[in-house]
């Protein structure tokens, strides 16, 4: 049994298409993700799981029923905005015993309810806080405590993150993840950022123009991606665009644009003579000889230090700028030396060529 | 020196607003207050004491007048936030941006007929020969041409009509500034039209809502020309008193002493109203 299913949604807007003929299957309990861009159909999406918009074709079950003939405040879906819509003429009590008291719970129960939700969250005793006077951090928790009070089957998340700085922002997914665990509450959670979606989910669906392009665990996502945009969106890449010289079997031969050849696996059905793109992870990379047909020449443009996740800029000879991973920094290139990048031929992978790439 | 420029330029800001209200609001309302104790005991013989005030109170029909006069502001007042609430709610939040600068010019345009003209607007509508009248006779609906002027009904819509751009100003404003997300948020935790109104929107619109009813209660109690040419000799709004005491009996102290009881009065009703609901105008009128 699934907690939410969505079964071929489709959402038009006059003559646009903002989501197209989505599915999915949320298993309970899981931390769920959708990873696009902005513009990309995930707000619409998941409005329409809320109730906010009517989806023009398809259909939303919640636990196996289906839920388009119920309004928003007869689903048991939950949602945390975007900039959290906590009420501000209520105090923190207020506020969570507001979903309570809609739901009709006996006036006696409310506080010791409000109390116990409260110290799930981590916040014990801020019933008579005023909003205004809680960190950014708190108000987040506040906002799902608000949500969870009320035993939701699903809980959506719309980018709760997107209004922290960067340091908080680190910390709340680690803690989202934590909550998700202690309330064993399906959490659908929605963003742009792929760190995000990556540390916190158990699988994660890539969203583009309305459909989705790959569904799968993180690290399947990152290591097998089906197309040349999950391969683009998932984690950092470089990216070389050419055209297939000789296919042979899983790899192909690619012609680079601006010369040179170079081996990659085939990620999808692109064919002899096709324009394509490669992708190699930065990591994948290392200064030094590879194997034939995985060595590229350049010079150092610059080192870009950033403690683990330090990269060397190499300007290729043939053209495009690379990010090659230097974890430590290890000072054995300087700046503009003429240095021989390699890899392992099979962490490459080459695409069809993405329309408007 | 750095303090002293900054306590300069703060005298030369606060100068004009200082100036404006000690000259033009403190100092006559202290000599309307200083006549309101004058009694006259014979010409130009004046004696210091509260009888002006006992004459008030033991004259029926001024108390009456007053107490009338406030019901009525309170009536036009709930009036006009029943009838100014839905039209800032379109404004704010249901019409496209680029047409809610319009609407908001189309509510302004009445203020740039005078007073004067638009009571008389109202006159050519509902009088015995104005166009309701005949419109209403030409259709055969009534047999008579009917007076619609000179009674209670007439005087609160034209009152209405008068204040409630004043209500639907700062409602706008307050309404506009309300995220959507928060009403979905409150149909989302489970709450129903009724109880989002109620429980959220209201409650976020109320420093609007308490300014706007002060204004609009103040405009309508202290209004003169809309009771007097829609209500006529009928209408027996307070400020025609203080009119007749002043201009048509000469009786300066017997005005003075009516204005400072208007004035008493009603902000007396403002802060019954503000215990009332529970308000203080720290936290609606002057909120941030």
């Amino acid at each position: 049994m699934y907690d939410l299913s969505c079964e071929r949604v489709t959402k038009n807007f006059g003559s646009f298409t903002a989501v197209d003929g989505v599915s999915l299957d949320i298993p309970s309990g899981s931390f769920f993700s959708i990873l696009g861009p902005s513009g990309c159909g995930k707000t619409t999406l998941m409005r329409m799981i809320a109730g906010f918009e009517t989806p023009s074709r398809g259909d939303i079950r919640i636990k196996g029923d289906s839920v388009l003939a119920l309004p928003p405040n007869r689903r048991n879906v939950k949602m945390v905005f975007q900039h959290l819509a906590l009420f501000p003429m209520m105090s923190v009590g207020e506020n969570i015993a507001y979903g309570l008291r809609c739901r009709g719970d006996a006036k006696a129960e409310i506080p010791a309810r409000v109390a116990r939700v409260l110290d799930r969250v981590g916040l014990p005793g801020v019933e008579d806080k005023r909003i205004e006077q809680l960190s950014g951090g708190q108000k987040q928790r506040i906002a799902i405590a608000r949500c969870m009070v009320l035993e939701p089957d699903v809980l959506l998340l719309d980018e709760p993150l997107g209004a922290l700085d960067l340091k908080l922002r680190e910390h709340m997914k680690i803690e989202l993840k934590q909550l998700q665990h202690r309330f064993e509450t399906t959490f659908l959670y929605i963003t742009h950022d792929q760190s995000e979606a990556l540390v916190m989910s158990d699988t994660v669906a890539v969203m583009n123009a309305g459909r989705f392009e790959q569904i799968g665990a993180p690290r399947e996502l990152y290591e097998n991606p089906v197309s040349g945009f999950v391969a683009g969106f998932v984690g950092d890449s470089n990216c070389l665009a050419g055209r297939i010289a000789e296919i042979r079997g899983d790899e192909a031969l690619v012609e680079l644009s601006g010369g040179g050849t170079v081996r990659a696996r085939r990620g999808d059905g692109a064919g002899q003579g096709d324009a394509v793109e490669v992708f190699l992870r930065p990591e994948a990379l290392f200064v030094g000889e590879g194997d034939p047909h995985a060595t590229l020449d350049g010079r150092v443009d610059s080192l870009l230090f950033n403690g683990a996740n330090s990269r060397i800029l190499v300007q290729l000879d043939n053209g495009p700028l690379i990010e090659v991973a230097d974890p430590g920094q290890a000072g054995r290139v300087a700046q503009d030396q003429q240095v021989r990048v390699g890899w392992d031929p099979a962490r490459a992978t080459c695409f069809a060529q993405r329309a408007g790439a | 020196m750095r303090n002293d420029a900054g306590k300069l330029s703060l005298i030369l800001l606060m100068a004009p607003f200082a100036l404006w209200i000690g000259l033009l609001i403190v100092l006559p309302q202290l000599g309307i207050g200083y006549v309101s104790l004058r009694e006259k005991v014979g010409i130009n013989q004046y004696e210091f004491g509260p009888g002006n005030y006992a004459d008030f109170i033991a004259e029926p029909i001024y108390r009456n007048t007053l107490f009338r006069t406030a019901w009525m502001s309170i009536l036009v007042t709930a009036l006009a936030l029943l009838v100014g609430f839905p039209v800032a709610w379109y404004i704010a939040k249901i019409a496209r941006e680029r047409s809610r600068a319009a609407l908001f010019l189309l509510c302004l345009i009445p203020l740039w007929v005078s007073d004067l003209v638009r009571a008389y607007g109202w006159i050519v509508l509902l009088r015995e020969t104005g166009v309701v009248s005949t419109v209403l006779v030409g259709a055969g609906i009534i047999a008579q041409p009917v007076e619609m002027l000179y009674n209670d009904v007439t005087v609160v819509i034209g009152l209405v009509y008068t204040v409630i751009l004043f209500m639907i100003v700062p409602l706008v404003s307050t309404l506009q500034g309300m995220d959507d997300a928060l009403l979905e948020a409150g149909y989302n935790l489970g709450g129903g039209r009724l109880t989002v109104f109620r429980r959220i929107i209201v409650p976020y619109a109320m420093p609007g809502i308490v300014a706007g009813c002060i204004i609009t209660f103040m405009l309508t109690a202290g209004s003169y020309l809309t009771p007097i040419l829609l209500g006529g000799k009928n209408s027996s709004w307070f400020t025609e008193q203080i009119y007749n005491q002043f201009i048509t009996r000469y009786n300066w102290e017997a005005g003075a002493t009516f204005g400072v009881l208007l004035l008493g009065f009603t902000s007396l009703v403002v802060w019954a109203g503000l215990r009332l609901t529970g308000q203080s105008l720290s936290t609606t009128v002057a909120k941030e």
